[in-house]
């Protein structure tokens, strides 16, 4: 496409001529922005150059050195036998864990908010607004402070230390930001298609299901992008509301790399976080601009 | 116009209580997270702060008696000190590296999509996934330290984490991989909301770029900039995970943060009273934060 304007005869685009490729500025502006480029490639790098590894050259050669016999030994171990505590069956329970954690959460967490939002959009009652308020607030506060008040409603509930108290946290703390965000998105759907329904006898759950869901594709793939990658990289909550039996796949990857018995194996380790990360890397890589208006959205909020 | 197609709509009752019931049901969840969770929940740490739970909580107050022990206990000053350095030091280079990378990838680069899927994706990792990769990108003995030393500088030292003086620089080069992408993402959204006839206009003036930047766009971009600012100091106060995956503190106490006092205390010393103290000083600190910006916002509003 860019060949195109330099054809004879092409239109020339306004702006500034044309330069050379190697002009001074262009050679600053693609090298600063190389230089930068390796300091966030570096570590994805090292990381898997390091899991594919074994000791003895880890223990002789540098870090950035592509192996000399690429070997998955360190990513079996990881996965099927690295120990935390007395359990030596992996990192597998911990990301089975994570699976049974992620997906009752999202599903629940995205519904109660797309739910939420529809009501704050478009069946306001007398003080929904300053509610809706509060629950934006609770979005500043930090988790530090209401950690132990959890602990005692999940007590009451007979959930704590269970898969489904961490999927009822989770649920919680991702009210704000997507009830936000699913509120926003259906104020902006028109209002004549809300009118036309109810003219035709639609009532609130028949509006909810069969115009307003359909409709709104898109922001159910960016809350749930957020969700994914959140539910997924949270490690706090894990720990604290949680058994070790129940342990979410970060907080097992921070026991096995952080445990102080044994010889450290650094190529486990790198594999080991390697697929604590793919999970989040993946959803990344395959949403791609849905991502960035994901947490673009996310940081309107605040 | 046809009026509904059903003959007749069932009559609602005339309680205001019940008038669109179905929307008042679907809002539950709302009511009670907000009021239940977020303003219940602080209210209780805030008034048992104010006890002297230990193992369990129970109303036996002491009045100031926690914070005071808070404030001359050494491990809280020295999170307190770390999170303000950590803070300032983090908070100016992610604005400023930010707004260099977005305004570099707006300058109509080739390959703008590769550059900014690199810098954005350690973004997607969690905390203790960059904290683990960091912590052996720095170790002394196979990390960078090691190769540097075996490229002809065997002087060379750089082992952050081991050393109690530089052990915030190591936890700040993690911090920026990890957070700096998201906040290019909000700079460059806001440098492309900039009208094209403003760089034109500057252009005809003959304004240099780089001056231009400064004194034209930079200028134009200052809700950007506070939506960035409060975004990143929010995060900061919440710094826990990477700390833990890096140093759990160390060496020593010298990377300790209050976010982790807070849940020692709570759930490894069991002293709840000054643990609910610690917390309710962060959340003094986001409010000392966030007021004046709400207040911004709200009056920007209102113009």
């Amino acid at each position: 496409m860019t060949a195109a304007a330099n054809l004879p005869g092409a239109v020339t685009p306004r702006g500034t001529k044309p330069k050379t490729v190697f002009a001074p500025r262009n050679i600053m502006l693609y090298g600063t922005l190389l230089i930068f480029s390796m300091y966030y490639l570096l570590p994805l790098y090292v990381m898997i150059v390091t899991s594919l590894k074994d000791m003895a050259e880890i223990r002789m050669g540098n870090v950035f050195s592509p192996p000399v016999e690429i070997t998955f030994a360190p990513w079996v171990k990881a996965w099927a036998e690295a120990c935390t505590g007395i359990n030596c069956d992996g990192l597998s329970r911990g990301f089975w864990n994570s699976v049974r954690i992620l997906i009752p959460s999202l599903i629940i967490s995205v519904s109660i908010a797309a739910l939420t939002g529809y009501v704050l959009a478009c069946w306001r009652f007398k003080g929904s607004e300053i509610f809706f308020g509060i629950l934006l607030l609770g979005a500043f506060i930090p988790y530090q402070v209401l950690l132990y008040p959890l602990v005692i409603i999940l007590r009451e509930l007979g959930l704590f230390g269970s898969l489904w108290g961490l999927v009822l946290v989770h649920t919680i703390f991702a009210m704000p930001i997507n009830v936000l965000l699913f509120r926003n998105y259906f104020v902006a759907l028109p209002e004549e298609l809300f009118k036309a329904a109810r003219v035709d006898g639609a009532g609130f759950w028949g509006i909810f299901f069969r115009i307003v869901i359909p409709m709104s594709l898109p922001i159910f793939v960016v809350s749930g992008i957020i969700q994914v990658t959140g539910i997924w990289n949270d490690f706090l909550f894990g720990v604290v509301y949680t058994r070790p039996e129940n342990y979410p796949m970060t907080v097992q990857l921070n026991n096995i790399v952080n445990s102080v018995q044994g010889v450290q194996e650094y190529n486990v380790n790198m594999a080991a976080t390697l697929l604590t990360g793919l999970v989040p890397l993946v959803v990344y890589f395959f949403s791609g601009r849905l991502f960035v208006r994901g947490i673009a959205a996310g940081a309107v909020k605040g | 116009m046809s009026r509904a197609r059903r003959g007749t709509a069932p009559v609602r009752p005339p309680i205001r209580l019940f008038r669109n019931l179905s929307s008042k049901i679907a809002a539950i969840p709302m009511v009670l997270v907000g009021l239940g969770v977020f303003v219940g929940g602080t209210i209780w740490t805030v008034v048992y702060s104010f006890t002297d739970s230990r193992l369990l909580p129970r109303l036996q107050f002491v009045g100031f008696e926690q914070y005071e022990r808070l404030w001359s206990t050494r491990r809280w000053l020295v999170s307190i000190e770390n999170l303000a350095i950590y803070g300032i030091v983090s908070l100016v280079f992610t604005m400023c590296l930010g707004f260099l990378l977005a305004a570099l990838l707006d300058r109509k680069i080739r390959f703008e999509d590769t550059f900014r899927t690199i810098f954005l994706y350690p973004f997607a990792l969690s905390f203790i996934v960059t904290g683990l990769v960091w912590q052996w990108l720095l170790n002394p003995d196979f990390g960078i330290q090691s190769v540097v030393r075996s490229m002809g500088f065997p002087n060379f030292n750089f082992d952050p984490l081991y050393n109690s003086d530089l052990v915030l620089i190591g936890l700040l080069i993690a911090g920026l991989w990890q957070g700096t992408g998201l906040i290019m993402v909000i700079m460059l959204a806001g440098l492309r909301s900039i009208d094209e006839d403003i760089w034109k206009a500057t252009r005809v003036d003959g304004i240099p770029i780089w001056k231009t930047y400064i004194i034209v766009i930079i200028p134009m971009m200052k809700p950007v900039f506070v939506t960035a600012l409060v975004l990143v100091t929010s995060g900061i106060v919440k710094l826990y995970d990477l700390v833990v995956a890096m140093t759990s503190g160390g060496p020593g106490i010298s990377s300790e943060v209050p976010a982790k006092y807070v849940y020692d205390t709570l759930f490894t010393r069991q002293n709840l009273g000054q643990g609910f103290a610690a917390s309710t000083m962060m959340l003094v600190t986001v409010a000392i934060i966030l007021i004046p910006w709400a207040y911004m916002q709200f009056r920007e509003k209102r113009q």
